[in-house]
């Protein structure tokens, strides 16, 4: 039995949410929750590799993790709809606010006390929300295990994976021993998706572990929130660069009023005359 | 720990040639150590890199740790993680700083673990609190915003930093920095991952980056059909076409597309941006723009407020309006 561990987290769907233009801040209590599409695409990895080998009559578990709140349990479900074999849910209000080297820490508990004889640990390789690129080598760091980023393709061999990389302008063909980490590149794996009704199944019929501080024997006055070594002093809004010129209007009016105001400068990048609204070719 | 001053940067110069990271960390640490107090120091790991030692103190560095042994060969974040974190232990720098190539990402987030002390990622700026900490001002909340993070007790204060943040400082060849070179550690661990082939593949569209016109498409454009337009006008107006996340996510384009903090930074002359609202992870790969006309229906996305012009309509329509116009205009 080889046993893979992929761990997954909830996003806001970032850009579908709105502003507080006041405050300059998200109202993310409006946010919808989604799988993170790089943790999708590290599933889509392991769902390969159980597919492979079931072609060659070999068993593969697969336990899927998320840390977050109790909404998060929604992607674990439809983790289960795709193939994974068992989800895990560590939720606790005791767990909120931890900064990556604290989130790698409590994953690391669970996987230590539930599953320490897994084969191959998987992540994405940064999430959409905060696309630190952290907690994948930091769980390695935690577990004392090898780890590499940006994986592209596997290949499992006795005791060990191949895999190929383009990492910072070279192409790497390495191996590693197992146990071990990999994150997967953004692209690579493109991953299936699976109806709302295979949700809803899996919904009704599979049950989601919920594990919680005290089931993972943290102190009993632990405080991600308190206990991350960094801690975010100030947030604001990115200045905006410019004052600039808006045009509104129709669309044949302004793509119009563009060419005339500033159709030298568009010109020069193309490298090509263009002419003006007067018939006169642009310098 | 009670320790240095001192401000490390790690040495990453494989990129060396086309990420000239590490030089523009040691020009931004020179500016923080003027106020901490502190030296700036290099640290170098590999075979035979007396070239970098020398371009490091070259371009500010006061003192280069070095590490050189035919062990040390690889680019190993297995080797180089150890080396760092027992360095660290040893000469106990305040802040130590790795730039965010993708090495970067790999060996900081593991040394920081070791270190048991917090890292933040992808910095686009650093400075120095009132009490001499060490401000780190990173992209937060998928982009929107920005967060200032500092590390109060652990130490070293450890970040990574977004390649391009800084200006190097001018290469001088009279500058003068202390090289401290230490042996390979006997206890160096057996390597578990092992290099079988790495071969130098530069990526192969480096032509967004290198182009005088750069159209960016992003979700309003609609859908992939309609995405496609923009290849039109590319072909026109001799542009490339790059893209944002959520389209790259949709398999609109490929990834190799992607401008962005985990893509291409481009630096066009002009650039059209369609349909974009604007994450930071996004914008930041784009500033280098010299003249930027995005199009979108919500005039308060942040593309639009940092375009020259900004025009607010439905992005697909404008891009075959443009297109048109182009076509009338186009001189045989």
């Amino acid at each position: 039995m080889f046993k893979i561990i992929v761990c997954i987290k909830q996003v806001p769907m970032v850009s579908e949410l709105p502003w507080d233009s006041k405050t300059g801040t998200l109202k993310r209590e409006l946010a919808q929750g989604m799988m993170d599409p790089a943790s999708r695409r590290a599933l889509e990895a392991a769902l390969r590799i159980k597919e492979d080998r079931a072609g060659e009559d070999q068993e593969t578990h697969i336990t899927v993790i998320s840390m977050g709140p109790e909404m998060a349990r929604e992607i674990l479900y439809e983790a289960k709809a795709l193939g994974a074999d068992n989800g895990v849910l560590l939720s606790d209000r005791k767990m909120a606010g931890a900064d990556t080297f604290l989130t790698s820490f409590i994953l690391a508990e669970y996987i230590k006390k539930e599953s320490p004889d897994f084969d191959l640990l998987l992540c994405g390789s940064q999430t959409s929300d905060s696309e630190t690129a952290q907690v994948g080598p930091q769980l390695a760091g935690e577990l004392l295990i090898p780890a590499m980023g940006y994986v592209q393709s596997i290949e499992l061999d006795d005791g060990m994976v191949r895999v190929q990389r383009h990492v910072d302008d070279f192409m790497e063909l390495l191996e590693m021993d197992l146990p071990g980490l990999l994150t997967i590149d953004q692209g690579a794996y493109s991953p299936r998706y699976v109806a709302l009704e295979g949700i809803e199944r899996a919904f009704h019929t599979d049950d989601i572990r919920t594990v919680n501080a005290g089931d993972l024997g943290l102190d009993r006055d632990f405080n991600a929130l308190k206990d991350s070594p960094t801690r975010i002093i100030d947030v604001y809004s990115p200045a905006t660069r410019k004052e600039n010129q808006v045009l509104k209007g129709a669309v044949k009016k302004v793509v119009g009023q563009l060419f005339d105001e500033y159709g030298k400068i568009i010109s020069g990048a193309m490298g090509k005359d263009l002419k003006t609204h007067d018939h006169e070719g642009a310098k | 720990m009670t320790g240095t001053k001192d401000i490390w940067v790690l040495g990453d110069y494989r990129n060396y040639f086309h990420s000239r990271v590490t030089l523009q960390i040691l020009a931004r640490a020179a500016g923080l150590s003027a106020k901490t107090g502190g030296r700036v120091c290099a640290l170098v790991f590999g075979d035979h890199v007396d070239e970098y030692v020398n371009e490091y103190i070259a371009h500010g560095a006061e003192t280069v740790y070095v590490i050189d042994d035919p062990a040390l060969k690889d680019y190993s974040v297995e080797n180089y993680s150890f080396l760092m974190t027992r360095l660290v232990k040893e000469f106990k720098p305040e802040t130590l700083l790795v730039g965010a190539t993708r090495f970067g990402q790999e060996i900081a987030p593991r040394v920081a673990k070791y270190l048991k002390t917090g890292l933040t990622a992808d910095c686009i700026d650093l400075d120095i609190d009132a009490k001499g900490r060490l401000v780190q001002i990173a992209p937060s909340f998928g982009g929107n915003l920005i967060a200032k993070i500092i590390t109060p007790e652990k130490r070293p204060q450890m970040a990574t930093i977004r390649p391009g943040t800084f200006q190097e400082l001018k290469h001088d060849n009279d500058a003068e920095g202390e090289v401290i070179r230490l042996p390979l550690p006997s206890d160096l661990p057996a390597k578990k991952i092992r290099c079988i082939r790495s071969e130098y593949k530069p990526s192969r569209n480096r032509k967004l980056e290198e182009a005088d016109i750069v159209i960016i498409g992003g979700r309003g454009m609609g859908s992939k059909r309609k995405f496609k337009k923009l290849f039109e006008l590319a072909e026109l107006v001799n542009g490339e076409v790059g893209a944002t996340r959520p389209v790259v996510y949709a398999d609109w384009i490929s990834h190799d597309a992607l401008v962005g903090q985990a893509g291409k930074h481009v630096k066009p002359r002009v650039l059209f941006s369609f349909g974009v609202s604007g994450a930071i992870q996004h914008t930041a790969a784009v500033t280098d723009a010299d003249f930027i006309v995005a199009i979108n229906k919500n005039p308060n996305a942040t593309m639009m407020k940092m375009a020259d012009v900004a025009i607010m309509a439905d992005a697909n329509q404008v891009c075959s309006g443009i297109i048109r116009a182009v076509k009338e205009k186009i001189r045989d």
